[in-house]
């Protein structure tokens, strides 16, 4: 008979769970952020942070579009500086609940990513996690950092040579190879892998004939994604050996259990929140645990299958 | 999981507008929502933002609405027969499950008033008891006392200027209603300034009257995901609330 338990290792942590808050959910405030801990989470993702104070989108910024949620916020944030002192600040609230923190960041060049990592390291983050999946101003390859082998790497050697504390790569899922780019970034020095990122997508309304959202595109998220991000979870854990947070439209237990399946370390969570609420996490922890129970497992090592 | 209705923008057709005063129209709109009281919809209109407001009814669908940005100012300048979007409903109601024989004690402070006229409305049909307090600066920014009056509830007024009504605040009509009334109200439900609910929790708590606050905030996604609709230490005003039982800048989420 087997006697589940939900604790589990990543890098040098010890989790109480195996469930990470995705980055841009609700992680804007200390107070949201430890709320989060004390409701299923085993790590935290802060929202991203950039070289500047950025505003974000105009509204309409997010709709439930049935099959899952798109979103473009547009990466609203204090700045690095501000950032950090936030997240010096969550740390202490997270700290007594044996949670540990990961930083955000994104950049327009690759000297950003670099700068930003920097700044943000000074908080102490547990993990660094890059965002090269994100919007860019002034690339220097000519596609977004997540796009090719040699932009993802180069962000990533960077942001290496720049800070001490363990990092991961937060990767698109639109790209040709995903694996390619996973292994290029671990020779590069990723410590982990953050997969996936939101896929492009866009709602229009038939009677306007307009994109709903002001940004006109945006990202998908939700059960919609799913599929996808399986996929790549599982290409990626067959070409990389390092542990990888595996997200994208993970809202039950049986979803939580498919990701760990696919060759995720851990599962990221976030639009779930919208689906089921603040306390998503424990309760997707409750119904893994049922899972557990009925498929005889007893940890999570168990059912993260790796080749 | 519970099942989530798509919450895309609806387009619907403008059948009826009333002026309510100076710069607020109620708008009716030729669609139905499966709504309770206090819960809202983000409206839309190409081209500009989307932004909440309070159901002052679901069947058919009423928004009342004050011009005071780009986008209330441009729905202001629609007609009937025009094309109005709207999504929802988002939030959490008001909790309304009396016993029997409840006397539900309503307070709207400015723009607040419209979500407890459908509230009313529900109260009144299940044969309760309704007394409804509206407070404005002056009585030029009253809003909808017909509404109430047509529907039978005791209405006071209070205005901070004393053009109207009582001179002076919401809480003090509601002394006034706990010292005189011949049935003790069981409920308050309120909506409208931050400030005012924060009162009113107050007022009550001694009172061992519940209370039921429909909070205001900020909101950009609408749906749990942004944080920008934070209230207290960790609330999300569009997921947890916009009601509250409690006052949210007092009790912490666990």
């Amino acid at each position: 008979m087997s006697n589940p338990s939900l604790a589990c290792d990543f890098l040098d942590f010890q989790l109480k769970t195996p469930f990470v808050l995705a980055s841009g959910i609700i992680g804007t405030s200390k107070t949201l952020m430890t709320r989060a801990a004390r409701n299923g989470a085993g790590m935290i993702t802060a929202k991203s942070c950039g070289p500047a104070p950025r505003a974000g989108h105009p509204n309409p910024v997010a709709f439930d579009f049935g099959g899952g949620v798109l979103n473009a916020i547009g990466l609203t944030n204090p700045g690095a500086e501000h950032e950090a002192e936030l997240l010096a600040d969550t740390k202490i609230g997270l700290g007594p609940l044996g949670v540990p923190l990961i930083a955000s960041i994104f950049g327009g060049t690759v000297g950003e990513f670099a700068e930003v990592a920097k700044i943000v390291a000074a908080s102490n983050p547990d993990l660094l996690e890059v965002n090269i999946s994100c919007p860019n101003v002034g690339d220097e390859f000519g596609t977004p950092f997540a796009g090719t082998v040699e932009s993802a790497a180069a962000v990533t050697d960077a942001v290496r040579r720049a800070v001490a504390c363990p990092i991961s790569i937060k990767l698109a899922p639109n790209v040709p190879d995903i694996a390619r780019i996973a292994a290029a970034v671990v020779e590069a020095g990723a410590d982990a892998i953050t997969a996936i990122n939101t896929m492009p997508g866009m709602v229009i309304d038939a009677t306007s004939g307009q994109p709903l959202l002001h940004n006109n595109v945006g990202g998908v998220s939700g059960p919609a994604l799913k599929p996808i991000a399986l996929r790549c979870v599982y290409e990626i854990s067959q070409a990389v050996s390092v542990p990888i947070i595996g997200t994208g439209g993970v809202s039950t237990g049986q979803d939580a259990a498919e990701m760990l399946s696919a060759g995720a370390t851990v599962v990221g969570v976030g639009s779930a929140v919208y689906y089921r609420g603040v306390s998503a996490l424990a309760g997707i922890g409750q119904e893994l645990v049922a899972f557990m129970h009925l498929n005889d497992k007893s940890t999570i090592a168990e059912i993260t299958q790796r080749s | 999981m519970t099942t989530v209705q798509p919450t895309l923008p609806l387009v619907s057709t403008i059948v009826d507008i009333r002026v309510e005063n100076g710069y607020t129209k109620t708008f009716t709109l030729d669609c139905h929502l499966a709504a309770s009281p206090g819960q809202f919809v983000m409206a839309w209109l190409p081209g500009h933002e989307d932004k909440p407001f309070s159901l002052a009814d679901v069947s058919p669908v009423k928004l009342t609405i004050a011009a005071v940005g780009p986008l209330s100012r441009a729905i202001h300048a629609l007609d009937v027969g025009d094309q109005l979007w709207i999504r929802g409903p988002l939030g959490r109601g008001y909790h309304f499950e009396p016993r029997s024989a409840a006397h539900l004690l309503m307070v709207g402070g400015g723009y607040g008033v419209a979500p407890l006229l459908y509230l009313s409305r529900l109260a009144l049909a299940e044969g309760h008891d309704a007394t409804m307090v509206i407070g404005a600066r002056s009585e030029q920014d009253l809003l909808l006392t017909e509404a109430f009056e047509a529907l039978g509830v005791p209405l006071w007024i209070t205005t901070d200027d004393g053009s109207q009504g009582i001179a002076g605040r919401v809480t003090d009509a509601v002394t006034q209603i706990l010292d005189t009334a011949p049935r003790r109200p069981t409920t308050l439900y309120a909506c409208g300034p931050t400030a005012m609910l924060s009162a009113l929790a107050q007022q009550c708590a001694p009172e061992n009257i519940a209370v039921q606050l429909a909070w205001e905030a900020h909101m950009r996604c609408g749906i749990g995901l942004c944080g920008s609709c934070e209230v207290g230490a960790g609330w999300l005003t569009c997921l947890d609330g916009p009601t509250f039982s409690f006052d949210p800048q007092i009790e912490d989420p666990a």
